[in-house]
């Protein structure tokens, strides 16, 4: 069976890691699959776990009343899916869909969390890598809110 | 400084509010003037006023002009009511276009947004056209939503080509949209080209256009390699009136096409 160290290492998320910490967060990982249509995730739902993106694209979406889901973002093969997971109250505020076929790491949130409050190295490390994304998704934010292409008459 | 009366040709719709006029000039008139991509014309609708719009069409073209309009002020959306057979005047072609030439050679990253696309195809249209001169050759277009897209069928088209990578994205969308959905900004370092080899032209809303230079820069697209297209209030369109002045630039002679490094501090000014 192929082990998840070398898949997770790859992953852009991960690049150039330390062995020790990858070793950690692998304890904490499992290999998943989803159809196209299949949710990963529901808004309201535990935000017990997040995603690598091996393959495949993901809608984020949030159910607008009267219109229906609107897709706010899209992901793909290298990035990650699911931010809410280090934060308390750790519930997903959108809900996350598989577009095609989705290959994925699921990294168990409970787990790592557990592993980063016993070992703040490991915590530190793990901050410094989602930190750019959540800073890369909020500017993206502000410019969809900016609404930059309206006619604004 | 006195308008040719053109006709409208054609007229199609590409988004809500935006419309594409096809004109060319009357049979007793001499030919229309050739134009460089990036380039603006002064349209006039009789009795209304003019406005500046860019030239969407194919620069090797000589019997026809393309622009793509959206109707946002009295004379944009007089314009867009234009029928075919109905006058207008026309001046132009002005400014200073894409820098095609200096481009060869480098490979080439367009960033378009919103209606950005529109004084971007005629670049377009010639990187595609003199393809052996190019290197990479990457499209990034973001917009609205998926019914804002502009010039749909020549961009899937464009995209059934093996030579030029075309990514497109919307900042949100319905369900039935299968596309990328997120800024365009997001693809920048997605892409597929050198970005120390390349040549980007950007053209969009100027909030977009300076995160647009922003991620190029992050990826080491350099300043003096990064263009982009300004809009300003043009009138006279030949820098006498000074209602385009840009800094020490009038966009109308000096652009609209500028070379990033010269106008970088021009751009974090709220109000030049």
């Amino acid at each position: 069976m192929e082990s998840l160290e070398p898949i997770l290492r790859s992953h852009r998320f991960f690049a150039g890691i330390d062995k020790a910490f990858s070793g950690l967060v692998i304890g904490c990982a499992k290999n998943v699959r989803f159809e196209a249509g299949q949710y990963l995730f529901k808004e309201g739902d535990d935000a017990d776990r997040f995603y690598l993106i091996r393959e495949g694209r993901i809608a984020i979406e949030v159910a607008v009343p009267g219109r229906g889901a609107i897709t706010f973002l899209t992901l793909g093969e290298g990035e990650i899916v699911g931010v809410s997971w280090p934060i308390p109250p750790y519930r997903w505020m959108f809900s996350a869909k598989a577009l095609d076929r989705v290959r994925a790491i699921a990294i168990d949130a409970k787990c790592l969390r557990q592993k980063c409050e016993d070992d703040h190295d490991l915590g530190y490390e793990m901050m410094k890598r989602f930190m750019p994304i959540l800073i890369e998704r909020l500017h993206a934010t502000r410019m969809q809110m900016l609404d930059v292409y309206g006619s604004h008459d | 400084m006195v308008p040719h009366v053109v006709r409208v040709k054609k007229r199609r719709r590409e988004a809500p509010q935006v419309y594409t006029l096809e004109i060319e000039a009357e049979a007793d008139e001499q030919g229309l003037v050739p134009f460089r991509a990036g380039q603006f014309s002064m349209l006039t609708v009789f009795g209304v006023g003019e406005v500046p719009i860019s030239i969407s069409g194919d620069t090797a073209v000589s019997d026809r002009l393309i622009y793509t309009i959206r109707a946002v002020g009295p004379v944009s959306k007089a314009l867009v009511e234009l029928r075919p057979g109905d006058p207008l005047g026309l001046r132009g072609p002005f400014g200073r276009g894409w820098p095609m030439t200096e481009a060869e050679g480098k490979d080439v990253v367009v960033v378009a947004g919103g209606l950005g696309l529109a004084p971007l195809r005629p670049a377009l249209y010639h990187l595609m056209a003199a393809r052996e001169r190019y290197g990479e050759i990457v499209l990034l277009y973001g917009t609205r939503s998926p019914d804002d897209i502009v010039f749909r069928r020549e961009l899937e088209r464009w995209r059934r080509r093996l030579d030029i990578d075309i990514e497109v994205t919307v900042d949100h969308a319905l369900t039935a949209w299968h596309g990328h959905v997120g800024v365009v900004t997001t693809l920048i370092p997605r892409a597929a080209f050198d970005p120390e080899e390349a040549v980007a032209l950007v053209c969009g809303p100027e909030v977009m256009m300076r995160f647009a230079i922003g991620a190029l820069g992050d990826i080491g697209v350099a300043p003096a390699a990064t263009y982009l297209s300004m809009e300003r209030n043009m009138k006279c369109a030949v820098g006498l009136c000074g209602h385009c002045q840009f800094g020490a630039a009038f966009v109308c002679r000096d652009g609209p096409v500028f070379r990033f490094d010269r106008i970088r501090d021009l751009l974090k000014l709220k109000e030049v």
